[in-house]
């Protein structure tokens, strides 16, 4: 398809079209990329590359204000919260891979295929005839599609802004916590009640040791025993650094395993 | 569609010195720009480090070079040469390539930026500018929105936890303070009729918008302080919560010296943006202005990077004043202060700027301005008020909760070293 239009736009300077050839094939390596790969961060990463074509296409077509409102909008703003969203899930996870209905990769690749056919023939069919006609004037293009939106469609407009304000409001509704007026706790508050609480310093950090330096490792008091706050009730410790230590320092086992079965429990 | 709605301001005319140039020509400006940044980045980590040193009674680098001038270039050498160290548990490919997304942009924000009006290079009449589009402005706000990329990806493909925190923070940052960044500009385009900067500069031949749009002014310099991640707004690299936020994993090697290096171009363009939006440009200033050959040649170089070098101070100025403020406040300050007056101010401005160009005469302008904001005014007074919250007054046992240990009242503190070295004899003063 791409050979097609390139040779349909016969009247194309040489820039625009080694332009259009290089990002073009960004684009699809782009899109194809965000369908096949495994992780979820490097399929967004795969979509940023498509977007920043599609805006540097924008530039090309001498449209600048398109280019860059794609750039700043959909790259800049939307997919970075798509991102944000994504991190959350952590580096090492990956999608499952196993397949609930047989079959289905194979219909996918036969029907995105006729369905990538049958747009590139219609968009061919379509667009053969048509002698393009040029943008009458670069530098005013914005006055143009100000007048477009908040004149000649401002109802749609506002329409579309009233739709998104109430997504909005919903989605504030649907994460708020309903909480009695004057308890929320402040800054203050939360420091009177942790210099009260018997324990104003903070917690002692996990174990630092020759043989490990995992937050799984505990610390150990001075006098060899475990320290339990400094592990999180979500980690499980790491007591066999733990026991070499203690017998390196005390020698004593009979103590060690007293302190196994101790943290065991917290675990 | 409706002229008198469109015509904000003087139609703009076309950039026609721009596109035009010998390839040669536009390599040149290319490396010139880029070689004007890497000097202003170099420059500034001394000059910052120095003021700084100054600020909290000190001397700051003095080593290498003459008054320490060469500290940043030999940091910087020792960065290049540094073992480049890849923790075994990151994303490879992400890893690598994020230190890349943020400086890359970095680079290209400035090519819009005007540092002169047309000068001669080997008899070719240029201006001083690598490019310009009717969007110009815009450019810069695209870059900078790409250069959070880098810093989101740093903090995931780290694949540690304040490196995580660190590029959750800052993307939520990045994009609330662009907003409110975006939305000072408005006012600017308004009164420039454009989005070029070269044609902003050209618009303030006369007077410098930082007075007419104060209000704008005032919070785009807040605002870029969020955006470039800069003290006293700081928290995604906040090393007494993060460590070294998005950037702690890269801990070494030119990885880092890029995210260093992005971070101060950023600053350089940020304060060249400031100036060439509302400080006039490569205009001179006023005293200066009065000498006629002062906006010709290159002259006006020097000019805009005084000012490039004043908001340098301004922003070290903030680091060594100002302590680093809470995330929930910080984010309160953008999108419930910033934001709304953005948004008020910019309504104020556009009616304004319509009145003027139907020619509305002044007192009817100042009725249909005036009386809007006293009926708010009125309902702000006249509102019933809401009872103020009882504030619960403790009687504290001294006995079971003894005060937290203070200095006493009378405590005499000792005298200023800086007065010592001031009377010492000269090369008695050493060391920072």
């Amino acid at each position: 398809m791409t050979g097609q239009l390139l040779a349909a736009a016969g009247d194309m300077s040489t820039g625009e079209s080694t332009v259009f050839v290089v990002l073009g094939i960004a684009a699809v390596v782009g899109a194809v990329g965000m369908v096949l790969a495994r992780n979820a961060v490097h399929s967004a990463l795969f979509l940023v590359l498509t977007m920043l074509s599609l805006g540097v296409f924008y530039f090309v077509q001498q449209a600048p204000f398109l280019g860059v409102v794609q750039i700043i909008v959909y790259t800049g703003a939307i997919m970075i919260l798509f991102l944000f969203v994504l991190m959350l899930i952590g580096r090492d996870s990956v999608d499952s891979m196993v397949e609930t209905l047989p079959g289905q990769r194979t219909a996918a690749v036969v029907l995105g295929l006729a369905f990538a056919g049958l747009v590139g023939a219609t968009v061919y069919r379509g667009v053969r005839d048509i002698t393009p006609r040029g943008i009458p004037d670069v530098n005013n293009s914005v006055p143009v599609i100000a007048a477009a939106l908040f004149h000649d469609y401002v109802f749609a407009f506002e329409l579309t802004s009233a739709l998104l304000i109430t997504a909005a409001v919903g989605a504030m509704v649907l994460a708020h916590v309903e909480r009695p007026a004057g308890t929320r706790q402040t800054q203050r508050d939360l420091a009177r009640a942790r210099f009260r609480g018997g324990r104003p310093q903070p917690l002692p950090g996990p174990g630092v040791f020759a043989t490990s330096n995992s937050i799984g490792t505990p610390a150990l008091l001075p006098d060899g025993t475990v320290a339990r706050e400094s592990i999180s009730r979500l980690v499980e410790p790491n007591l066999a650094v733990v026991a070499a230590r203690a017998e390196l320092t005390s020698g004593g086992a009979g103590h060690d395993t007293g302190e196994r079965s101790g943290v065991g429990d917290e675990s | 569609m409706t002229p008198g709605i469109l015509s904000l301001a003087p139609a703009p005319t076309p950039l026609e010195a721009f596109g035009t140039e010998p390839i040669w020509l536009v390599l040149l400006k290319t490396v010139g720009v880029f070689g004007y940044l890497f000097v202003m980045v170099l420059f500034g980590v001394v000059f910052e480090r120095k003021v700084v040193g100054y600020m909290q009674n000190r001397i700051g680098p003095n080593r290498v070079g003459p008054w320490g001038i060469l500290q940043s270039l030999a940091d910087g050498l020792k960065l290049a040469f540094k073992e480049d160290i890849l923790p075994a548990m990151v994303d490879k490919p992400v890893y690598i390539l994020a230190p890349i997304m943020t400086a890359v942009p970095a680079f290209v924000a400035f090519s819009v930026i005007p540092l002169g009006p047309e000068v001669s290079i080997f008899g070719h009449r240029t201006p001083l500018q690598l490019t310009d589009l009717p969007v110009g402005v815009l450019i810069v706000f695209a870059c900078s929105s790409l250069a959070v990329y880098g810093i989101v990806l740093a903090g995931w493909a780290s694949n540690s936890t304040y490196p995580l925190l660190g590029g959750l923070r800052s993307a939520a940052q990045m994009i609330s303070y662009e907003i409110a960044m975006g939305l000072s500009i408005v006012a600017v385009f308004l009164y420039a009729g454009s989005m070029s900067t070269s044609q902003i500069v050209a618009a303030q031949s006369g007077s410098w918008y930082f007075w007419p749009l104060s209000v704008s002014f005032v919070i785009y310099c807040i605002a870029v302080v969020g955006e470039t991640n800069r003290a006293p707004f700081d928290l995604p690299e906040a090393e007494s919560e993060l460590v070294a936020g998005y950037f702690t994993e890269y801990s070494s090697s030119l990885k880092f010296a890029m995210y260093m290096l992005s971070e101060y171009v950023a600053v350089v363009t940020v304060s060249g943006l400031a100036a060439t939006l509302f400080l006039g440009g490569w205009h001179a200033p006023w005293p200066l202005s009065m000498w006629a050959g002062a906006n010709e040649g290159w002259w006006p170089l020097l000019w805009f990077t005084g000012k490039i070098v004043v908001g340098m101070f301004f922003f070290t100025w903030l680091r060594g004043t100002l302590p680093r403020i809470r995330y929930d406040q910080f984010m309160r300050l953008g999108w419930r202060w910033l934001i709304p007056t953005n948004l008020a101010w910019i309504l104020l401005v556009a009616t304004v700027r319509t009145m003027r160009n139907e020619n509305v005469d002044l007192r009817r302008m100042l009725l249909v301005i005036g009386i809007p904001i006293v009926v708010v005014l009125l309902i702000q007074i006249l509102r019933p008020q809401r009872p103020p919250r009882p504030v619960a007054v403790e009687e504290i046992d001294e006995e079971e909760f003894p005060s937290f240990p203070t200095p006493p009242m009378d405590l005499v503190v000792p005298a200023s070293p800086r007065l010592a070295m001031a009377t010492a004899p000269e090369g008695k003063a050493r060391d920072a």
